[in-house]
């Protein structure tokens, strides 16, 4: 029978059943279920979280370049950071076949910006492949492997939340074994040098010109002709939407080989057809290479370049139909996300938000939440590793302008080891007026609990050698660090009091599991209000947590959500809030 | 795309909306439908508003549908009712879980809970509203509310031909498997009533 799978789920069973044996990646929302899939054939293949996607994609290419068929994956941010390895090993070609896939997020359902990674295939001059549901993530994968080796080319396999995210039948099949070919040196292929990648450069440019010939007539690409009247050139999710929204006597030109596009196939397929549409999420990428081939198309000025399409926004840009809805006399209001009840990064960002000059230049992770109402806590979050260094930029300014801030670089553990000990450095370096604090719950956990180098475990759930944040902040002269549990107000404030009256470079651990850990404590207690007590001052609703809310003149906390960390008993100045055994 | 049925499914981040769509697209399989599923995992699920989709007939292409396009609306909570009542047809029906859970917002006073949410989806919409919450803390474990509530959705389906619980049965862990039978059929018996 077929089964239901998400397209990572199917993405991670292609990669078994097209005989890959590397994978390497660094989790981000919405590609990290691959890699959690992928573990279970470990027998198979070699699976690993790398410490970003830089490395994921550098030690992915060494194992293409070893002569397997290996696979990195990441979120399309994570592309920004591994693109320097990619556009080398453009040039460079694969030995075994090389798939980078770039998980795309209109709409940011979690992303920091919504960027159009098709470009990054033709900025490297790659090919790229696009699935449009979850059987053909798995299926694409093999095909994807054999265009890779037959072109000398890494695929970019782009995919988006929707497709990650949502399931569909698939009918699966049997794994195929590679083989690796022995290996053989081939420095004027693989070193770098501007000998080298001059050589190497027409290459690139006679591949893509075979590409486009290829995509001409190849599996990838299928056209579905059903009249005359009206054409769509689509790819990925969007040809699920466009099929849903079109009339029937439409036909199709659906992509599956997206860069370099089958111009001559285009053309061909523009000229059975009476109005051309390109329907494509985001940016015109299609629809300006269509245009510049001198086709007459729309797109763009009806589907618009930002957020997610579905077939219901197609009808209406498209054919002016508004959807029939009925309107409730009430309206919701905002329920964002928050710091959980008991989470370790809480304590914190309390203990931040009572300080009047304090800067806090913050990262990505859960603990970003401490940027919403009523900790209010953050000043700037960028990008990852940026915690440290967007915070060391201010801090020489306000040095220059003589302004009283103390500037706070704040990450977590697995942002430490992304991309924030280069920052560390950086501050070590030019000596940053700047305190650099981890926030180490002892796992990655926005993304869901995936292990990293400092939590003890690798994906494949061997132990592993835990590196320790403190000996590579002492290493780089941070000669005072405070570690200290950030559930211990008390303890907080001194660690950040302490590290601000230091005279030597000071830097704060603040560590304890968080609560979602498999590996945690249980809650070994709720806390609760003595009504009779409670003065009413809302001082505890102060520190943000969804266990605690105010009714009726009193403090009440949700017994089902409290899991007893105490920090509201800790700000309580009625004595007011007890701790009992669950 | 006449024969394609959609569901929105819609909550608190924890409440266990995945589970219900579990169970429903397990029996819809089994029936012989194609079959779409979607949901957004990462930043929402921590207390934020979660939704998840739900489709199937002869053939499904899009894996999410817009407004104005679901036959059922199921909330596990009021508000998160109202917030996603454009997505329904007119004529849609909404199955909801009669409990108010507070949002940080509202928790910490920065603005009101909005008073009325069920009645004004019961004003517009053919409406099954049950304490599923309340059923499951009398059977004595809260988290089974979901299966509570997709046992006050079952009937609506239209699915006559899918034994739903022998769905919910096979889909649920085996040691929670009484527990989600008796809360399956607590469900659905409490939607009997409601509609009466
Ligand atoms: C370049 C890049 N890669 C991946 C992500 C996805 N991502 C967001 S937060 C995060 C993990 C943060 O983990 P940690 O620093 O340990 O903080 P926690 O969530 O545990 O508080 C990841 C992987 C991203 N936003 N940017």
């Amino acid at each position: 029978m077929k089964q239901l799978l998400s397209g990572n789920e199917a993405i991670a069973r292609g990669l078994y059943e097209a005989g890959a044996e590397f994978a390497s990646a660094y989790p981000g929302t919405p590609s990290t279920e691959v890699l959690e899939n992928l573990v279970q054939y470990k027998d198979d293949i070699y699976c690993e979280w790398a410490p970003n996607e830089k490395v994921a994609t550098e030690v992915a290419y060494g194992a293409s370049m070893a002569g397997a068929r290996s696979f990195c994956t990441m979120k399309m941010v994570g592309a920004n950071v591994a693109a320097d390895p990619l556009f080398t090993a453009a040039y460079q070609g694969v030995t075994g076949g090389f798939i980078f896939m770039s998980a795309d997020d209109p709409s940011m359902h979690s992303s920091q910006n919504e960027q159009d990674n098709r470009h990054y295939a033709r900025h490297a001059k790659i090919a790229m492949v696009e699935p449009s549901d979850s059987q053909e993530c798995k299926d694409f994968v093999k095909m994807a492997y054999e265009l890779s080796e037959k072109f000398d080319t890494p695929v970019l396999y782009r995919v988006t939340t929707r497709i990650d995210h949502s399931k569909s039948l698939v009918e699966l099949g049997e794994r195929e074994e590679h083989t690796i070919e022995p290996y053989e040196k081939n420095a004027r292929k693989n070193v770098c040098t501007p000998a080298n990648a001059y050589m190497n450069h027409p290459i690139v440019e006679q591949r893509i010109k075979k590409l486009a010939e290829y995509g001409n007539d190849c599996p990838f690409n299928k056209v579905e002709m059903n009249g005359t009247k009206i054409g769509v050139i689509t790819a990925g999710i969007s040809y699920q939407y466009a099929k849903e929204a079109f009339p029937e006597d439409t036909s199709f030109l659906k992509l599956g080989l997206t860069y370099p596009l089958p111009i001559k196939l285009i053309k061909e397929f523009a000229d059975k057809v009476d109005e051309l549409y390109v329907i494509e999420e985001l940016d015109p990428f299609m629809e300006d290479q269509i245009k510049a081939a001198g086709i007459e198309c729309k797109g763009k000025e009806l589907t618009d370049e930002k957020y997610e399409l579905n077939a219901q926004l197609l009808e209406e840009r498209i054919f002016g139909k508004t959807p029939d809805t009925k309107e409730v006399a009430v309206k919701a209001v905002m329920r964002p996300p928050a710091l959980c009840p008991g989470c370790p990064h809480r304590g914190f960002f309390y203990t931040m938000s009572k300080g009047k000059n304090y800067v806090v230049t913050a990262d990505i992770g859960c603990y970003t939440l401490g940027c919403a109402q009523p900790l209010n806590a953050i000043d700037s979050v960028l990008c990852m590793g940026g915690g440290f260094t967007v915070g060391m930029g201010m801090s020489k300014v306000f040095e220059r302008t003589g302004a009283d801030k103390k500037v706070f670089g704040v990450v977590g553990d697995s942002t430490f080891f992304h991309s924030g000990m280069t920052g560390l450095a950086e501050i070590a370096y030019n000596k940053g007026n700047v305190i650099p604090v981890v926030l180490d719950n002892r796992i990655t956990g926005m993304t869901g609990q995936q292990e990293n180098p400092g939590s003890g475990y690798t994906l494949e759930e061997d132990a592993a050698s835990m590196i320790k944040i403190e000996d590579i902040m002492k290493a780089c002269g941070f000669v005072n660090v405070f570690t200290v549990d950030p559930q211990d107000l008390k303890a907080m404030q001194e660690a950040v009091d302490g590290a601000l009256a230091s005279e030597e470079p000071a830097a704060i651990v603040a560590r304890r599991e968080c609560r979602l850990l498999k590996r945690a404590e249980k809650p070994d207690g709720i806390c609760k209000v003595d009504s009779d007590k409670c003065i009413g001052c809302k001082m505890c609703l102060k520190v943000g947590c969804p266990a605690v809310s105010f009714k009726e003149g009193k403090s009440v906390i949700d017994t089902t959500q409290c899991v007893g960390c105490t920090v509201c008993m800790q700000v309580c100045p009625a004595d007011a809030i007890k701790k009992e055994a669950r | 795309m006449q024969d394609v049925k959609s569901v929105i499914i819609v909550g608190v981040g924890g409440q266990g909306a995945i589970l219900v769509s579990k169970i429903m697209t397990n029996g819809l399989i089994q029936a012989g439908y194609d079959v779409k599923q979607s949901e957004v995992h990462g930043m929402s699920q921590r207390g934020g508003s979660v939704s998840t989709q739900v489709r199937w007939g002869e053939k499904v292409y899009g894996p999410v549908f817009g407004k104005g396009c679901a036959d059922m609306l199921i909330a596990m909570e009021n508000m998160e009712a109202v917030r996603y009542a454009d997505f329904l047809k007119p004529d849609g029906v909404a199955v909801i879980n009669d409990y108010e859970r507070d949002s940080m917002t509202t928790a910490s006073g920065i603005e009101e809970y909005p008073e009325g949410c069920l009645k004004a989806m019961q004003e517009q919409f053919r409406t099954i509203a049950v304490d599923a919450e309340g059923i499951a803390e009398e059977l004595g474990n809260a988290k089974c509310m979901n299966v509570v509530l997709f046992g006050a959705l079952a009937d609506s389906l239209g699915m006559d031909d899918i034994d739903w619980e022998a769905v919910v049965a096979e889909t649920v862990p085996q040691k929670a498997r009484d527990l989600n039978l008796e809360a399956f059929r607590r469900g659905r018996e409490a939607a009997v009533n409601a509609k009466a």
